[in-house]
């Protein structure tokens, strides 16, 4: 009884339709807010992409010292994509075989896959918001311009709200399928030990 | 003659002060009016109000009902504000036939229209005196279009519209010998060779690119205002005219001796199926025709050589006259299309004629004779019936949609509501002081919104803190939504406003450009980011190339330049952020500033004339470290050996040479 269920094999469709959603919408948003900004400024992360008002908030940032956001500087829109293909064909892999082992690898790969995306996010935030320019025109004790990893924070006069995108929802649904049935087919076997 | 209009003059003082006899400023304004007018800070107003700014040369833009000054468009004078018509990129845009001619007189303004409606596309302004036409873009609120008009004198009936845009006219209110020749001023000489010419002016309906289609020749007299036919009566023009005496010297007396005299109304239709048809005549001229190209953000200006003309005693039935007591200022259009209302800015009565009624006299031909050759319909024949009394010097009329009509009286400074089919006035109220022109939202289209009427007044004393001998001029808002008129707001306005247009918001905000697309700047002296940036000599012209962003100039240090050299400075503002403009300032610069919206580029040019160092920098007020952004010129004197080199955070001035090229 190493096989997997019907429910165990239409899940890896599903979660291989929510991962390619990540080339078709957006993973990450964070939004800004500052009194002469009303209307408000954000920046998207994609899959491969840094969209939104990335040139304005590079402006602004300018003078606290940061760095400037490029496209360019991140190998992380050229790994990411190719590691998440590669785990979509490991998916149809686990399908083939059929085995409930390469059901319970795949979901290892895709939480160490998100678990170090978060880590990997959170230490360029880091970096972004502590690697300062020495010579930056404003310099405030003390302060660092780390974005959240996840929700609200105010930095100075702006307010900065991250969170996930629309594609990163479906990234966290992949997330939730792929652990209820890890659970469930667990379960099953236990039953049909018994 | 003179006895009787100053006692016109001062008996209009008398029925004037009697009409809102004892009534206080303050007493006309009734208890609810601010709150009517109250846009809470950070709320947006409901209409865009476009006023001319008279002798300005430029048109204001005003929200309503706040009366808040939103904006400033130089359309006909130079503006150092902006470098209008001071930077390279503009002053083409001033050029006319006769040079460079930096100052105007605007008085009316004219909304594109689709379907007899304002669509919100373009502006269009009259400028009087060098008689020209300008199309303002409304998604960037800049003049991007200047025709100058041949065989004209005083581009006064001028730019009004059609019910689609197919044409703006321009109507001489002097007339004058046409094809630029010289003549006697006398009255034999007057009557021989002094003309009228109305201009045709089409827009291209997808780019509003103006051309003048053609122009029609009429008899020496002064055509004042005018409006297009709508509905039924679209394909018509009318024109008021004075001066039908044909009077050169003392006007005051000598053009105010006939009872009446005309509406011109000419029936463009044909005149364009004549035009098409081979029939005008081609007369060489020269005028010029200037345009902005958004992409470049430079104006260019072409030379035209030639202009059709069509002559109505040669072309039959295609101009006629209509008498009208007593020279009438205004002629305008109700929504409908059927009424035209004359307005005999010295007669005490309104006549309203009705379009099936002159179609009817023209098939009739119920003339009761010519003038110059052109048929004059029977007054009668024409007639739908007089306002009797409204009040004194009756200039302009506007409507709300529902059958009303609201007019303005010079003589007795009050606005009239009256009821164009019965004739019966309703309702009037004081304004202060001596209103000219007046504009319902929407008054001139086939749907006006008809909740405000607003009085643009040629005197202010007593409504604002003195200034001096000089006063501003005003506007007043007035809320015509109920059965009375009922004053709400009154706000200074710039130069002397004439006419007024005011679209609903809606159909410009959503439309408005934020910045100017830096990839799509096709500039011909753009420096694409400060890598690009460089000094280029040729001979004694010098090229710099610079950019602007918060907060620094490239480059900022400029050494090479002599005495005598005549520096370019093309200074492209690198922003991408919506209301992040630079400026840029040279001292001792002989003309103006530049102010750079985002993503353009704008020239400055400069000859120094003394040897020196000369500090330049950002004028707008744009960052916490703007008042950094700032650099030096070194210019030597003639002949000196002093290398051309510049660079920007560089303290090696020879590496950073290097490093730019
Ligand atoms: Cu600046």
């Amino acid at each position: 009884m190493k096989k997997l269920s019907v429910l165990g094999r239409i899940s890896i469709f599903l979660v291989v339709g929510c991962v390619v959603a990540l080339w078709f919408l957006p993973m990450w948003r964070i939004d800004l807010a500052a009194p002469q900004y009303p209307e408000g400024i954000y920046m998207e992360i994609w899959i491969n992409d840094v969209k939104g008002d990335v040139e304005v908030i590079n402006g602004l940032n300018h003078y606290i010292g940061m760095k400037t956001i490029h496209k360019e500087d991140f190998k992380e829109f050229v790994y990411l994509p190719i590691t998440l293909m590669v785990f979509c064909g490991i998916g149809l892999l686990v399908l083939v075989l059929n085995r409930k082992v390469g059901y319970y690898v795949w979901t290892m790969i895709f939480l160490t896959i998100a678990g170090v995306s978060m880590y990997d996010f959170w230490k360029w935030e880091y970096d972004y918001g502590h690697n300062l320019n020495p010579t930056a025109p404003i310099k405030v004790p003390g302060m660092a311009y780390q974005p959240p990893l996840i929700g609200y924070k105010k930095m100075l006069n702006f307010e900065a709200l991250s969170q996930p995108a629309l594609g990163g929802w479906f990234f966290i649904v992949a997330g939730v399928i792929l652990v209820g049935v890890c659970f469930y087919e667990w379960k099953r076997t236990k039953n049909q030990l018994r | 003659m003179t006895k009787y209009l100053l006692t016109l003059m001062s008996l209009g003082a008398i029925v004037g002060f009697q009409s809102c006899k004892m009534k206080t400023t303050e007493a006309a304004v009734s208890g609810d009016a601010a709150s009517k007018v109250y846009v809470a800070p950070g709320k947006y107003d409901e209409f865009y109000n476009f006023v001319s700014g008279g002798f300005s040369g430029q048109v204001s833009v005003y929200g309503l009902p706040s009366g808040r000054l939103l904006k400033v468009i130089p359309v006909f004078s130079q503006n150092p504000e902006n470098g209008y018509g001071f930077n390279e990129e503009t002053k083409p845009m001033l050029q006319t036939s006769h040079g460079f001619i930096p100052w105007d007189d605007e008085h009316h303004l004219a909304l594109s229209q689709t379907n007899g409606e304002h669509d919100g596309r373009w502006l269009f302004a009259n400028a009087n005196n060098t008689p020209r036409v300008a199309r303002i873009d409304l998604k960037t609120f800049k003049t991007v279009e200047v025709l100058e008009l041949p065989n004209s004198g005083g581009n006064h009936s001028s730019p009004f519209i059609t019910e689609n845009s197919e044409y703006i006219v321009g109507g001489t209110r002097f007339s004058v010998p046409i094809a630029d020749q010289e003549a006697a001023l006398t009255q034999a000489s007057f009557k021989a060779n002094f003309k009228s010419t109305v201009s045709f002016i089409a827009i291209d309906p997808t780019t509003g690119r103006m051309k003048i289609d053609f122009q029609v020749v009429l008899p020496g007299m002064d055509l004042d205002l005018s409006r297009a036919g709508k509905g039924p009566s679209h394909g018509w023009f009318f024109f008021s005219t004075y001066n039908t005496e044909q009077a050169n010297t003392l006007l005051e007396v000598n053009a105010s001796q006939k009872d009446k005299d005309y509406i011109v109304a000419i029936n463009w239709k044909k005149a364009q199926e004549y035009a098409r048809a081979g029939k005008g005549k081609k007369m060489a001229t020269e005028y010029y025709h200037n345009t902005l190209n958004e992409e470049n953000h430079t104006a260019t200006s072409e030379v035209e050589k030639e202009v059709l003309t069509l002559d109505p005693n040669e072309l039959k039935d295609f101009v006629y006259l209509i008498p009208c007591p007593k020279s009438p200022h205004g002629c305008d259009v109700d929504p409908t299309g059927e009424y035209i209302i004359g307005s005999g800015k010295l007669a005490a009565l309104i006549p309203v004629f009705a379009y099936q009624k002159i179609t009817k006299a023209i098939a009739d031909k119920a003339f009761e004779g010519d003038y110059y050759g052109i048929p004059v319909i029977k007054y009668e024949a024409a007639l739908h019936g007089e306002v009797q009394k409204p009040g004194l010097g009756p200039l302009h009329t506007e409507f709300d949609g529902k059958g009303n009509a609201y007019t303005s009286f010079f003589v007795s400074s009050e606005i009239v509501k009256w009821n164009i089919k019965d004739l019966k006035v309703l309702d009037r109220v004081p304004t202060y002081y001596s209103i000219g022109h007046l504009m319902v939202p929407g008054g001139d289209t086939k749907k006006p919104y008809g909740k405000y009427v607003v009085a643009y007044n040629k005197i202010t004393k007593d409504r604002y803190l003195p200034t001096g001998p000089e006063l501003t001029q005003s506007a007043q808002l007035y809320s015509i939504d109920g059965d009375k008129m009922q004053l709400l707001l009154d706000y200074p306005t710039i130069g002397e406003p004439h006419y007024a247009q005011a679209i609903a918001a809606d159909k410009i905000k959503a439309q408005s450009a934020k910045i100017y697309d830096i990839n799509v700047n096709k500039h011909q002296y753009v420096s694409m980011g400060e890598k690009t940036t460089k000094v280029v000599r040729a001979g004694n012209r010098v090229d710099v190339y610079m950019t602007a962003i918060r907060s620094h100039l490239t480059p900022d240090n400029i050494e090479g330049i002599q005495v005598g050299d005549e520096v370019y400075f093309h200074v492209t503002n690198l922003e991408q952020d919506w209301d992040i403009p630079h400026g840029f300032a040279v001292k001792h610069a002989a003309n103006a500033e530049l102010l750079i919206m985002p993503g353009e580029t704008n020239t400055l040019k400069f000859v120094p004339t003394k040897a020196g160092v000369y500090p330049f920098y950002c004028t707008d007020f744009c960052s916490a470290l703007h008042q950094e952004m700032q650099g030096y010129m070194r210019v030597s004197p003639k002949g000196s050996s002093v290398p051309l080199k510049w660079h920007t955070g560089k303290t090696d001035s020879a590496a950073a040479v290097a490093a730019v090229r």
